[in-house]
């Protein structure tokens, strides 16, 4: 299994899609390594810097609805991943996205949005972080000396999936 | 309590229930391109499992940049040859066979109602037109797929829209289906099959169901499924002939798939599409729609027309009726990709290819290239093109492009005017 939590990159919008996250022109790449330097290079976010410190320290996003919309490309969740990012945190996810997460291993955790505008309310925190509890399906965001936990729902076989490291693994044991 | 679809077709194929509401299919259809399967074929070499499950079931094609750009995707096409071949893959589209996947593998007759289908690609739902379950997945899905010959869904819930009334002149599939994605927003069928019915579906040619199904996923939507029916058949005759005493008997047996009329669905939206507009997006998401009329005089630098959601022949034939005797505009250039060679050389012989280069478009070899601003036809920053693909996102088509979305003919009229414009005053 992964290791999951640490510094939150707050992403403020709806319906990132995933040329966002990764450009189609760096598709042609075929490492997942390679990808690395092209996270969210083309999203457009006041205040946001796609090779900034924030972007950089990042282990956990956080954004808003229907996160990953577009293509099914499972580079989306890679780029993320070869930064360090294993745990995104949205009020809902695109399918194909959601499933490539938790196909890699990774963790695509939805909260109503009651409780995604209360993490929002860490974004002006500069040691914003998160920290994220599988077994017991809790969440924490501490910053600017606060706390907060929240409780989330993760389909057993979603869950499954993580904890077995991906699909690949989970499938090929027992098909 | 009846079944829809989609739920006939999950019963069908279930292999494995390992969690509740987790359904792991058995498929009947895997598909392959270069750009998403390169990483799937790699993993399975690292694991030491170098194995495909079923090589029939297996269809392989490169087209998404195609004749290959540069060494890179090169590569890509290499890695994806070089597995067709070891594997001894029989349904391999190269360099010269090659077309777009959603439009090139419905016309070799892969696809017949009742089936499950995957690919590394997110408009798969295009097949969902032949009333079958076809899903676009990430590369570790393909992985499995290719290995194991299975994927895992959650249990299908079902939108149903009820596209009513008949369509007014000028007005296409591809207006409709924007309209709908207007109506749902690109997160309205989220989780959700997307089971188009109605007169207006009835009408409908298997080209104009296909662009119908190709954008649900603009929505959200996991499959767009329509019911097979005697258009169906005809389509697929060739394929099926032998199996089938006529097409009666075909039509009659593919009736077991429709949706039982006691189906119960998640929501059920109904259209009156009687007075629908020509239709065209403003913004960068596929749900920001708004009429022709509304944009009229939009200036644009490029006019795309291909791609899996419109570069089939009915499309060609509607924007070629339209320039014939015409000129683009001296500030636009056009740029058309027939979508599969068969359909290359249908427009060669009906005459088509040589209106569109009178009118002064550049034809190129069908490839998906342009539409995700791989080749072929990539905007410059801050150029704006008027395309009859299927997402408008920010630098789709290229890096500070903008993209409008609009049908076949509203793409002849953009032509020929260099701005949005109203197709219907140029239709014969």
């Amino acid at each position: 299994m992964k290791t999951f939590g640490g510094p939150v990159l707050f992403l403020d919008r709806d319906d990132i899609n995933t040329d966002e996250i990764i450009p189609a022109r760096y598709l042609t790449e075929i490492t997942k390594q390679d990808l690395k330097p092209y996270i969210l290079e083309d999203l457009k976010l006041p205040g946001f810097d796609p090779v900034g410190e924030v972007t950089r320290r990042a282990k956990v996003i956080v954004t808003r609805a229907n996160f990953g919309c577009g293509s099914s490309r499972e580079h989306a969740p890679w780029v993320l991943e070869v930064n360090g990012i294993t745990v995104v945190v949205a009020e809902s996810f695109a399918r194909i996205f959601r499933q490539n997460m938790f196909n890699c291993g990774m963790a695509a955790v939805e909260l109503p949005k009651s409780a995604i505008d209360a993490i929002f309310s860490f974004q002006g925190c500069a040691d914003a972080a998160i920290s994220l509890d599988l077994a017991t399906q809790s969440l924490t965001i501490s910053g600017g000396g606060k706390e907060e936990t929240f409780a989330f729902e993760m389909a057993p076989f979603d869950k499954a999936l993580v904890m077995a490291g991906g699909w690949v693994d989970y499938a090929d044991g027992k098909y | 309590m009846g079944m829809t679809t989609a739920e006939k077709i999950f019963a069908g194929h279930l292999v494995d229930e390992p969690f509740p509401g987790a359904k792991v299919l058995r498929l009947d259809v895997v598909m392959c391109h270069e750009i998403t399967t390169p990483i799937a074929i790699a993993d399975l070499v690292s694991r030491g499992k170098d194995r495909v499950f079923d090589t029939a079931k297996i269809k392989a094609v490169i087209d998404h940049v195609t004749p290959s750009k540069d060494s890179k995707t090169a590569t890509q096409a290499k890695i994806l040859r070089d597995w067709a071949r070891r594997h001894k893959i029989p349904d391999f589209f190269d360099v010269g066979a090659n077309g777009v996947c959603h439009a090139l593998f419905p016309e070799k007759g892969f696809i017949r109602p009742g089936y499950t289908i995957i690919m590394g690609d997110s408009h798969t739902c295009t097949h969902g037109a032949f009333g079958a379950f076809a899903a676009g997945v990430g590369t570790t899905d393909l992985e499995v797929g290719i290995l194991k010959g299975v994927c895992a869904f959650r249990a299908p819930e079902t939108i149903r829209i009820n596209l009513n009334g008949t369509l007014p002149r000028g007005v296409y599939a591809k207006d409709v289906i924007l309209y709908i994605i207007g109506q749902l927003g690109v997160n309205g069928a989220t989780d959700r099959v997307m089971e188009f019915r109605g007169p207006v579906v009835d009408a409908m040619s298997m080209e104009s169901r296909m662009t119908l199904t190709n954008m649900a996923i603009e929505a959200g939507g996991t499959s767009g499924i329509c019911m097979p029916d005697r258009v169906t058949v005809d389509y697929l005759w060739p394929f099926i002939q032998g199996d089938f005493p006529s097409k009666e008997a075909a039509v009659g047996e593919y009736r077991k798939w429709w949706s039982d009329e006691d189906a119960a669905y998640d929501k059920v939206y109904d259209f009156d599409l009687s007075g629908l507009e020509p239709m065209v997006t403003f913004g960068y998401k596929p749900d920001q729609v708004r009429t022709v009329t509304e944009m009229a005089g939009t200036p644009i630098d490029q006019v795309y027309l291909g791609s899996c959601t419109n570069g089939r022949l009915e499309d060609l034939r509607i924007a070629a009726e339209m320039l014939k005797g015409r000129k683009i505009a001296p500030t636009v250039r056009a740029i058309l990709s027939p979508a599969t060679p068969k359909i290359f050389q249908h427009a060669l012989k009906e005459g088509l290819i040589e209106i569109f280069m009178e009118a002064g478009f550049c034809v190129t070899n069908p490839t998906c290239g342009a539409c995700l601003g791989m080749s072929t036809g990539v905007l410059a920053e801050g150029e704006v093109c008027a395309a009859t693909t299927n997402r408008n996102f920010q630098g789709r088509m290229g890096k500070g492009g903008m993209v409008h979305l609009l049908s076949p003919a509203s793409s002849a009229a953009a032509a020929i005017e260099g701005r949005i414009a109203d197709p219907r005053k140029y239709l014969p």
